[in-house]
This record gives C-alpha cells, sequence and structure tokens, in this order.
C-alpha cells in the first residue's frame, strides 16, 4: 500500500490511499472533532462538526479522502465558531437539559460543547419539539428529546448487530429516530446489542434501565479531561 | 359514490390477509425488488388510497427490508400519505406566484364547498384537500393538482364547481373538458396545461427534424460523440452549468459492467417550467439526445426521473416510450446497430424537490430516501447501484440531439463568453407576457422584461429562490453563466410586492424542502425562516441583521449538498441589493426603545395551562 502525506494545521500526517482525513489524523494522534462519526461504523457525515478546510474547501473530515499534499485546516478560530454553531443547533433542536440527564458527563454533545467554548447564552431560539418517550421494553428505554440524529445507533443495529432496529423516518426538521415497529418491545431489540451500548449512543437517548448515575458524577468520561483527549494522547512528538 | 378502482379503507388494527395479498401481488409485479421502492408505493397508495403501518409490513416482507427502511422512504416523500385519504386528493399550489395571483381566495373557496380545511378529508371520504410548493405552472397560476390531472387559472367560481363536481363522484379527468378521455396524450396535457412558448429560438423549440441528431451519431464512433458535445461548449441546464461533455468522458472512461444514463425531469426550482414544455413539446428529442449519451458513454439503461408534479404528462412520456420501442430506436440493436442496446424507464417522483439534486435523485431511482449522496465518489464513477451515471437536466439532452445534427460550431456559436447556445428562460409573476422565452445566452434581464412585458419590474429573482433577487439598477446584468446564472426562472416581482413577504415564504419553502440529512440545513434554515419572521412582526433589531448574515455564512460553508449552500440566497441577495426592506423594519421607536419579543405571544401558553386572563392584554379583565 502506497503511503504519502499531507499537513492538518502545519503537522505532517501520513496517510494511506483510500483513508478519509479522520481516520488519518485519529492514527496520527490529532483529534478532528465529530459526533455522527464512531469507529467501526460507516462514515454518514450527517452532523457537520468535522469541517474541515481542505485546500481551501470546507468538507467532512469523516468523508472526505486524504490527498498528497492537502494542506488541511483544523483548530482555528473560524473553523471552532463553525463547529460550535453547530453544535448549538443540536442543542436547539432537541430538548436538552444537561443537569437532569444521565447522561451528563459522559455525553459527548455536553463535552463537545464544552471543547469548542459554548459557555454563553446562545443566540439562536429553542424550537422546543414535542417528543415521545419510549419505556416500552424491559430493558432499554428511549428518550427521544436527547436524540440528535447521529444514527450510530441505526448503524450499529444494522451493520455490526445485523438486526435493524432503528432507522430514520421523515423529511427535513421532521426528520428523526423511529423503531422497527409500533414501539422498542415490538422489535428484536436486546439488551446486549452492540447498538445499545454506551458508547454507540452519544447523548442520553439510549438508556439501558437499572444502571442509572451507576457512576456518579465528578467520576465520569469527561469530568477529568476534554473530549478527544485519548486520540490526542497517542500523538508522538 | 364509490370509486371501484379503489378499495375501501382497510382497518388498521391487525393484519388482514386479502390486503396483503394484494400489496404481494404488487411487489411481485416489481420483482419484490426494494429498488423499485418509488413504484411499490405509488401502487400501493393508488389502491388503498394511503400507506398503513400494516401495508409497510406487507411491502418489507416482499421485498425483504425492515419495516422502518419502508416507512424511512413513504414518509420522506410529501405525495405519499401515511393516514387515510380521499378518493382524490386536491393539491393547491402554495407558490408565492401562486399566492399573488389569487391562490388565497381560490383556496377559501374549496374549503368553504368542501366544508374542510388544508389537511382535512371530507367526511364521506370523497376529497382530500392539501397544499403543495411550486408546481411548475407559475405562468398560469393560479394552480392545483386534482389527482393527477392539473387545473390551471383558477377562481373561486371555478373552485367551487370543481369541489362540488368532485363530491357528486366525477373523476378529476372529466373536469379537464368533455371527451378527454378520447383524447390522444399530447391533446389530454395540452387541454390541461398551456405551452405559452412566447419566442422559439433556433435550436429547442423551432422545428427540429426527426432524429437527424441519433442518426449522425451511428455514423461515428463514441470517442467523436464526446468531442463533439465537449467542443460545443454545451453546460448543464439545470443550474449548475457543468461542461456536459467533460462529464460524460468521466462516465466513459470508468471501468464498469454497465453504465446509466438518467434525465433529471425533477424540475422543482420555484418558478421553474421550461422542461415541462420541453417534455410536452419535444419529447422525441429528449429521448434521442438520452440515446445519444447511451451511445456516447457506453449506458445500456436510462431512466428519465419525472416530477410528481407532472404525473399528467406520464401518459405522453410512456407513449413516446412505446413509440420508439416499436421503431426500433429504443431496445435491442437501435437503428439496427449490434450491440446497441438501450432501453428507458420512467420513474415517477413524489413530491421533493431535492430530488432534483443529483445525488438525491439517484438515490430515489434506488428506492431510497431522497438524500444526496456523499461526494466523493462523484455518480460519473461510482452513481445509481454503483454504477458510473450521467445525470442529465431535460433541456441539456435536447440541446444534445440538435449538436450532433448541426455541429459543434453551430451551437458553439450562439451566446456569449463562456455560455454558448441557447437557453430556455420561464418567466412569470408581474408581466404581460408570462411564459417560455429561449435566447441566446447574453441578453439583459432589461431585454427580457420588455420582450416580456415587464417594465413595471421592481424586483426579478433570477435562478428562483436558490439565485439572485435584483432590483432596478441591476436590470442591465446579463443572463450567462459568469453573469447571472439560471436553470431558467425569471421571476418578475412590481413594485406592489413586499420583498420581506417573498423571502419569508421562499426561507419556508426550503425548511419544507430540506432533507434533513445534515444539522446546518435541516435546523439553520428553520433559524434563518424565524429570524425573517422577527423582521416582519417589527421585532427586529439592527443586530438581527449581522445575526442573518452570520448564520446565513455557517449554513452555506457546512452543508452538505446544493440546498444548504444556496438556500440563505433570499436572504442574502435582497440585503444586498434590497437593504432599505430591512433597515426600514429595524427604525428605533421614538422612545428609543425596541421590542424584541412579543410578551404576549410567549407567556400564552403557560397562561392558558394556568386558566389566567391578562391584566394588560385581555380588554374584559375588569369586566
Amino acid at each position: 500500500m502506497s503511503g504519502f502525506t499531507f499537513t492538518i494545521d502545519g503537522i505532517d500526517v501520513t496517510a494511506e490511499e483510500g483513508q478519509t482525513i479522520m481516520e488519518a489524523a485519529d492514527a496520527a494522534g490529532i483529534y478532528i472533532p465529530r459526533l455522527c462519526d464512531h469507529e467501526g461504523l460507516r462514515h454518514q457525515g450527517s452532523c457537520r462538526v468535522c469541517t474541515v478546510k481542505a485546500g481551501g474547501r470546507s468538507v467532512a473530515a469523516c468523508t472526505q479522502p486524504a490527498a498528497p499534499g492537502l494542506t488541511v485546516e483544523n483548530e482555528t478560530d473560524h473553523i471552532t465558531k463553525l463547529r460550535r454553531d453547530l453544535v448549538e443547533m443540536l442543542f436547539h433542536e432537541g430538548n436538552h437539559l444537561c443537569p437532569i440527564c444521565e447522561a451528563s458527563g459522559n455525553c459527548e454533545l455536553q463535552a463537545m460543547a464544552y471543547r469548542l467554548d459554548m459557555t454563553a447564552p446562545t443566540r439562536f431560539p429553542y424550537l422546543e419539539p414535542t417528543r415521545p418517550l419510549d419505556a416500552s421494553h424491559p430493558d432499554i428505554a428511549l428518550d427521544t428529546n436527547r436524540c440528535i440524529t447521529c444514527g450510530r445507533c441505526i448503524r450499529a443495529s444494522q451493520d455490526v448487530d445485523g438486526k435493524g432496529v432503528f432507522g430514520y423516518v421523515g423529511r427535513g426538521i421532521h426528520r428523526r429516530l423511529a423503531v422497527n415497529g409500533a414501539d422498542l418491545a415490538d422489535t428484536d431489540a436486546a439488551r446486549d446489542d452492540f447498538a445499545m451500548s454506551a458508547e454507540v449512543c452519544p447523548v442520553g437517548c439510549i438508556i439501558r434501565k437499572g444502571e442509572g448515575f451507576s457512576r456518579p458524577i465528578g467520576e465520569r468520561d469527561y469530568d477529568h479531561g476534554v473530549i478527544g483527549q485519548e486520540i490526542e494522547g497517542k500523538r508522538r512528538d | 359514490m364509490a370509486d371501484p378502482s379503489t378499495d375501501a379503507i382497510p382497518n388498521v388494527a391487525g393484519p388482514d390477509p386479502a390486503q396483503d395479498a394484494a400489496i404481494r401481488e404488487i411487489c411481485a409485479r416489481h420483482g419484490d425488488d426494494p429498488h423499485r421502492m418509488m413504484d411499490i408505493l405509488h401502487d400501493v397508495q393508488a389502491r388503498f388510497r394511503w400507506i398503513s403501518p400494516a401495508s409497510m409490513e406487507s411491502v418489507a416482507a416482499a421485498t425483504g427490508l425492515t419495516r422502518v427502511a419502508v416507512e424511512g422512504v413513504a414518509s420522506f416523500y410529501a405525495f405519499f400519505a401515511l393516514s387515510p385519504k380521499g378518493r382524490v386528493t386536491i393539491r393547491v399550489c402554495d407558490d408565492i406566484i401562486d399566492r399573488f395571483a389569487g391562490m388565497p381566495a381560490v383556496r377559501a373557496a374549496f374549503e368553504a364547498a368542501l366544508g374542510i380545511g388544508l389537511g382535512s378529508t371530507t367526511e364521506c371520504g370523497a376529497v382530500s384537500l392539501e397544499e403543495t410548493p411550486c408546481i411548475g405552472l407559475c405562468d398560469q397560476a393560479p394552480a392545483a393538482m386534482v389527482g393527477d390531472v392539473v387545473l390551471t387559472r383558477l377562481t373561486p367560481e371555478r373552485a367551487k364547481e370543481v369541489a362540488r363536481a368532485l363530491l357528486a363522484g366525477a373523476r378529476p379527468e372529466e373536469l379537464v373538458c368533455d371527451g378527454f378521455d378520447g383524447l390522444a396524450p399530447h391533446a389530454k396535457a395540452t387541454r390541461q396545461v398551456a405551452n405559452n412558448i412566447r419566442l422559439a429560438g433556433n435550436v429547442l423549440l423551432a422545428p427540429v427534424p426527426d432524429e437527424a441528431g441519433l442518426r449522425r451519431t451511428m455514423a461515428i464512433d463514441p470517442a467523436a460523440i464526446l468531442d463533439t458535445v465537449e467542443a460545443s461548449g454545451l453546460r448543464g441546464c439545470g443550474g449548475a452549468g457543468f461542461s456536459t461533455g467533460r462529464k460524460w468522458r468521466f462516465a466513459a472512461a470508468t471501468q464498469a459492467p454497465r453504465r446509466v444514463v438518467i434525465c433529471n425531469a425533477d424540475e422543482g426550482e420555484p418558478g421553474t417550467f421550461k422542461d415541462r414544455v420541453l417534455l410536452t413539446e419535444r419529447p422525441h428529442l429528449l429521448i434521442e439526445g438520452m440515446t445519444v449519451a447511451a451511445r456516447a458513454v457506453g449506458a445500456s439503461e436510462g431512466i428519465l426521473y419525472l416530477r410528481g408534479e407532472y404525473a399528467y404528462l406520464r401518459p405522453l412520456i410512456d407513449e413516446v416510450l412505446e413509440d420508439r420501442r416499436a421503431r426500433g430506436l429504443l431496445g435491442r440493436s437501435i437503428l439496427g446497430a449490434e450491440g446497441f442496446d438501450f432501453d428507458i424507464r420512467l420513474q415517477m417522483g413524489a413530491g421533493a424537490y431535492i430530488c432534483g439534486e443529483e445525488g438525491a435523485l439517484i438515490s430515489s431511482c434506488e428506492g431510497l430516501p431522497g438524500e444526496p449522496k456523499t461526494r466523493p465518489p462523484f455518480p460519473v464513477t461510482q452513481g445509481y447501484l454503483g454504477l458510473p451515471t450521467v445525470v442529465n437536466n431535460v433541456e441539456t439532452f435536447c440541446h444534445v440531439a440538435r449538436i450532433l445534427d448541426r455541429g459543434a460550431d453551430w451551437f458553439r456559436a450562439m451566446g456569449t463568453g463562456g455560455s454558448h447556445g441557447t437557453k430556455l428562460f420561464s418567466v412569470s409573476g408581474d408581466c404581460a407576457r408570462p411564459g417560455i422565452y429561449e435566447l441566446p445566452y447574453g441578453h439583459s434581464v432589461a431585454e427580457l422584461l420588455e420582450m416580456s412585458g415587464g417594465e413595471d419590474a421592481a424586483a426579478v429573482l433570477v435562478g428562483g429562490p436558490s439565485g439572485t433577487m435584483i432590483g432596478r439598477d441591476a436590470f442591465d446584468r446579463h443572463l450567462t453563466f459568469d453573469d447571472l446564472a439560471t436553470g431558467g426562472a425569471v421571476i418578475v416581482f412590481d413594485g406592489s410586492r413586499n420583498i420581506l413577504e417573498i423571502v419569508e415564504y421562499y426561507m419556508s419553502f426550503f425548511v419544507h424542502e430540506s432533507c434533513g440529512y445534515c444539522t446546518p440545513c435541516r435546523v439553520g434554515n428553520v433559524f434563518l425562516q424565524k429570524a425573517v419572521a422577527k423582521f416582519r412582526q417589527g421585532l427586529a433589531n439592527q443586530a438581527d441583521i449581522d445575526y442573518l448574515r452570520d448564520l446565513s455564512a455557517t449554513i452555506i460553508e457546512t452543508s452538505r449538498c446544493g440546498l444548504g449552500t444556496t438556500s440563505p440566497n433570499p436572504i442574502l441577495s435582497t440585503l444586498e441589493n434590497f437593504p432599505l426592506v430591512y433597515s426600514a423594519m429595524i427604525k428605533p421607536n421614538p422612545d428609543r426603545l425596541r421590542a424584541t419579543f412579543d410578551i404576549q405571544s410567549a407567556i400564552d401558553g403557560a397562561r392558558k395551562i394556568a386558566h389566567r386572563r391578562s391584566y394588560i392584554h385581555d380588554r374584559d379583565f375588569s369586566e
């Protein structure tokens, strides 16, 4: 396999033919913020939080192939501002009440907001949608108020579990996560599905019953460091 | 009166064996192929008037998909019904041109005569009433779809008449004219819709010889066809303007077992209706152009994707395809050339503007929700079902057939600069002679306004809402790719029109038509629409102008496809060219204070829950 190099924020990165900008960056220990992308799942390119400037053009790093000599801008003020806008949009689109959410501290959306310095009240209007809570399943609950339609559970169920428990329905602002049946209990969803695991849902939408608050606030994933530090920790320089 | 062609609305609860069998039969007719989901759902809906959860189960079982995957498709397209509908659905056109032409009164007449509001069905189950964005009839607005037929130049009286007839059991076809059923497909189309060809140019609307381009194609090798098309300077006529010859070259150069040619007849940009006229008057030229493309790139499969709003043209297109098969112009060994096999299937859309985007159109042809595809790969290398695919607009294919007949130099000599040949402009709005004008590229907006009797124009929207809105001081600008590019729409507004009303309408259009795949377009456009509404309500301040610009920039820079990268244009081009309409709405009050929100509507929900009336706002409080 032929390797080549390109740069991200002035740092030389090695890539293999066919790798995306994000894959190459991950391997090199450079973190590109993302929400809909997750290791082991198909790239979707829908949240747009991984937007970078590549050769002067804005593209999604998770789907854009790396190319020899490409100049990529990742953590510039301009790009960080765009990403903060996108994360704010996701907060305003749903009903995200961090103080009462079981996922607080483990939530990638919340952690991303901190990383991108979303600390002041935002300019956007709250859409305050009415969304259902599906507690029909004995082991799993879905609180779609918190869903950011990243589709990670859809891909995990389809491609890893081989089931297809979830899917998108509707269009535009009404596009939402739906289950393959009248409710979750009507599907073949199981507690041990990869789709239901803590790592797949980035927010507090998919909840495994009986283990709420098992790790106290203060000892959670992002209580001791920003999101992306595990990737940045891999950098050798 | 019951219509024997549709069954009674089935009960939702519990599986119905007869219904399941009927749906299995429909799926079998389409080879139980999940890629034919659009056709399957169209047929299910035609039979049962809606797509129920139970019917989704049946379709899923037959095609090997999950129910939620079927629901994902059914719920994406506006013309698929997820609740029971009447025997006939009336869809009034909600475009801004229709509104200005009197649609509110027509709609009110429909509502009164049917005794229902928009989004409802009469109790007798005869008629459902809905609204839909631009149906491509702006030059004869107000217009409506009634089932699969269209009615134009509606008046409140005509609406009443139509409603009464439908309630009495009439079929939509009977509303067009007496003896409609006996007419040939072309006559059926032109009885419903006037072509309004105001100016026929040399290339497309002048008389064209039959199959001259195709016959010329057979005499040269595919490489020479590519050379000719590229040398002509032809660029895509759908709006983007990519070189047609180069696009074809990429597809031809990609190694693949099969290649595909798709015609994009999903003309959805509000104010555009030129493809409708070509489909009516030049369908053979269009198919000829697709066949030339197939020859050039080595394609065996063709798809003509026709927008659901143009369902009334389907019998005409079907007849043309059948006729060409019978004459050896489609199918095996075209014109006797051994190994030149190419056929076309007609794919009906179902009410989704986004499907005019190349990738979304391919998704729809594959039986998926109309979502754009990730690029790269580009469709020319991996498009429909992963095969190299050429997607071109109706007008582009028509041009190709003419170029092959008359030569690249003939075409290249017309137009100006990098814009060669002629272009069809669909002119509508406040002008005396709305309709189609075929002109060489390079005319000014002022010249087109003079031809169309639009001299009173105060604003012209070139290219539809995703294009540019210009004022009088810019009417000397030119209709070319390099100045004012357009897929065809030229919409004229006179001084009596409220620019902010127009902008707000177009933002609501983009909100309605965003596919919802990516965050900025899905959410950001809703915010833009709300911000424009704030201006219209007089609740905006100077900071809101900066907010509009800033939010627009984020949407443009981070959106995944052309819808999101152009949807802020109605705002940005009016901020640029009509700054006064915004600043007039943010004049400070004499007390130097500005209300930025309406407190009454803000607390209204809470007030209702608490059953509490307002001391300030409820006039009868003290009584």
